[in-house]
C-alpha cells in the first residue's frame, strides 16, 4: 500500500532525528533494490515529502550502504542559476563521484559511501540523484537499471523494455489483477546466483505511481513493439544486446565502468531469455505472458 | 614514406556478441558495430604493428584483395573509427595500449 500522507505517527516511526548544530536533522533510510540508503535532511518538508513519496520503500530497521545528506538550497544557488537547460553530468574528479545538473549538485564518495547534495526542495532531484547512485552501486556488482516496465507473475517477474512509446505503461495498464507492477519506467535488476532477480522501485513513469516492494527471479525480457497481432520472435545476442544497452541506464562516461556494463550487459543477454513482444494493445496480451 | 601506426582506444569496451564485434565508446555512450575488415583492424591495433604490416598480414593474406586497395579502404576504415575515439593513430609507435 502507498498512502497518499503519512501521518505524524507513521513519520516519527520511520524516522531518526538528531541535532545538527541548532537545527535538528532527520535521518529516512530508503531501501530500494536492497539497498539501504539513509538520507539526511534538516528541513521539515523535506522530510515529509520523502516519507509520502518513497512510503512503500522506507526501513528504518536497515543498515544504510550509503549516506547521503541533503542541503536544500534557492534555486539562484544550484547550476541552473548559471545554465538552466545544462544536461545532466556525471563525472569523477579527486575521488568522488560529481552529479550536477539544474536543480541539484552532489558529490558522493564511493570510499566513505557517503554523499551530500544541494538541491531545491524538488522531489525531482532527489529521485535523479538516487537512480544514478543506485546505477553506481549496481555497476560494481553485475546489476543494472533498465528503461523498463517490470511485472511479477506466478512468482517470476518479467521486464518490458523499449523506447519511450513502445507501450511500457500501456502493458502495465492492461496487466490482470494476479500481477503485482513492479514500475512502468525504471526496472531494477540484480545478479543472484545464476540468475537475476527484479526488485520493485518507487520509480513512476506515465502512470504516477510507485512499483510494489517485492522481489522475484527474472524469467524474461521482451523487447516491446506494437504491432496487428500478439506474438513473441527470438532476437540475435548481437541485437539483444544492442537493444538493451539502449535501454540501459547509464551516466558516468568512464572506461572502467563502462566496461562493467557492457559486461552486465552481455551477462544478462547469456543467463535470460531476450525476445521481441509485438503486441496489440488490449488485455489478451497477457495470455501470453505467463 | 612514413609508417601508420594505430592503437585501441582505452575509453572504450569491446566483446564479441554473436560472431560480432561491438564497442562502447565511454566518450559518448555510443555503440558500434564493427564490420569485417574494421574487426581484423582493430584486432591488429596493438600500436607498435605498422597499420601496412596489419592489412599485409590480416586482410590481403585472407582475402582475394588487391594490397593498394586494401590499403586504402584499410586508411578509410581508419581515419572513420578514430574520428568516433575507438581507435589512436600516430606516425611514431604507440606504447600504451589495451
Amino acid at each position: 500500500m502507498h498512502p497518499g500522507s503519512a501521518t505524524p505517527q507513521e513519520i516519527a516511526g520511520m524516522v531518526v532525528g538528531r541535532m545538527m548544530g541548532a537545527e535538528i536533522a532527520h535521518d529516512v533510510v530508503v531501501e530500494i533494490g536492497g539497498l539501504p540508503i539513509s538520507v539526511r535532511t534538516t528541513s521539515p518538508e523535506f522530510l515529509q515529502m520523502l516519507v509520502d513519496r518513497y512510503s512503500g520503500f522506507l526501513n528504518p530497521e536497515a543498515e544504510p550502504v550509503f549516506e547521503l545528506e541533503v542541503e536544500i538550497a534557492a534555486a539562484e544557488m544550484l547550476p541552473g542559476a548559471i545554465d538552466p537547460d545544462a544536461d545532466l553530468s556525471v563525472r569523477f574528479e579527486g575521488g568522488r563521484w560529481v552529479l550536477e545538473r539544474g536543480d541539484f549538485h552532489a558529490e558522493l564518495d564511493p570510499a566513505l559511501r557517503r554523499g551530500h547534495i544541494r538541491q531545491t526542495a524538488s522531489p525531482y532531484a532527489i529521485d535523479a540523484a538516487f537512480r544514478i547512485l543506485h546505477s553506481l552501486l549496481l555497476a560494481k556488482e553485475g546489476g543494472i537499471l533498465v528503461h523498463a516496465a517490470s511485472a511479477v507473475r506466478n512468482g517470476r517477474a518479467f521486464l518490458f523494455a523499449g523506447v519511450s512509446g513502445a507501450g511500457k505503461t500501456t502493458i502495465t495498464r492492461l496487466a490482470p489483477p494476479d500481477v503485482t507492477r513492479l514500475t512502468d519506467e525504471i526496472s531494477y535488476l540484480r545478479r543472484e546466483g545464476d540468475g537475476y532477480v527484479a526488485y520493485g522501485t518507487p520509480f513512476a513513469g506515465e502512470l504516477g505511481q510507485p512499483g510494489e516492494n517485492v522481489r522475484a527471479p527474472l524469467a524474461a525480457l521482451y523487447l516491446l513493439a506494437q504491432g496487428p497481432v500478439n506474438r513473441i520472435d527470438s532476437v540475435t545476442d548481437a541485437d539483444a544486446t544492442r537493444a538493451l544497452l539502449e535501454s540501459v541506464l547509464f551516466f558516468a562516461h568512464d572506461s572502467e565502468l563502462v566496461a562493467r556494463m557492457f559486461d552486465s550487459a552481455y551477462e544478462l543477454v547469456q543467463r535470460v531469455p531476450i525476445q521481441r513482444l509485438t503486441f496489440v494493445p488490449d488485455a489478451r496480451i497477457w495470455e501470453v505472458i505467463q | 614514406m612514413n609508417q601508420v601506426y594505430v592503437a585501441r582506444a582505452k575509453e572504450v569496451a569491446a566483446r564479441r556478441v554473436g560472431g560480432e564485434l561491438m564497442i562502447l565508446s565511454a566518450r559518448d555512450s555510443k555503440l558500434f558495430s564493427l564490420n569485417e575488415t574494421a574487426t581484423l583492424i582493430w584486432e591488429g591495433a596493438d600500436g607498435v604493428t605498422p597499420l601496412a604490416e596489419i592489412v599485409d598480414q590480416r586482410i590481403c593474406r585472407g582475402f582475394e584483395v588487391d594490397r593498394a586497395v586494401a590499403f586504402r579502404d584499410a586508411e578509410e576504415v581508419v581515419t572513420g573509427l578514430v574520428e568516433h575515439g575507438i581507435l589512436k593513430v600516430s606516425n611514431m609507435p604507440i606504447e600504451e595500449t589495451q
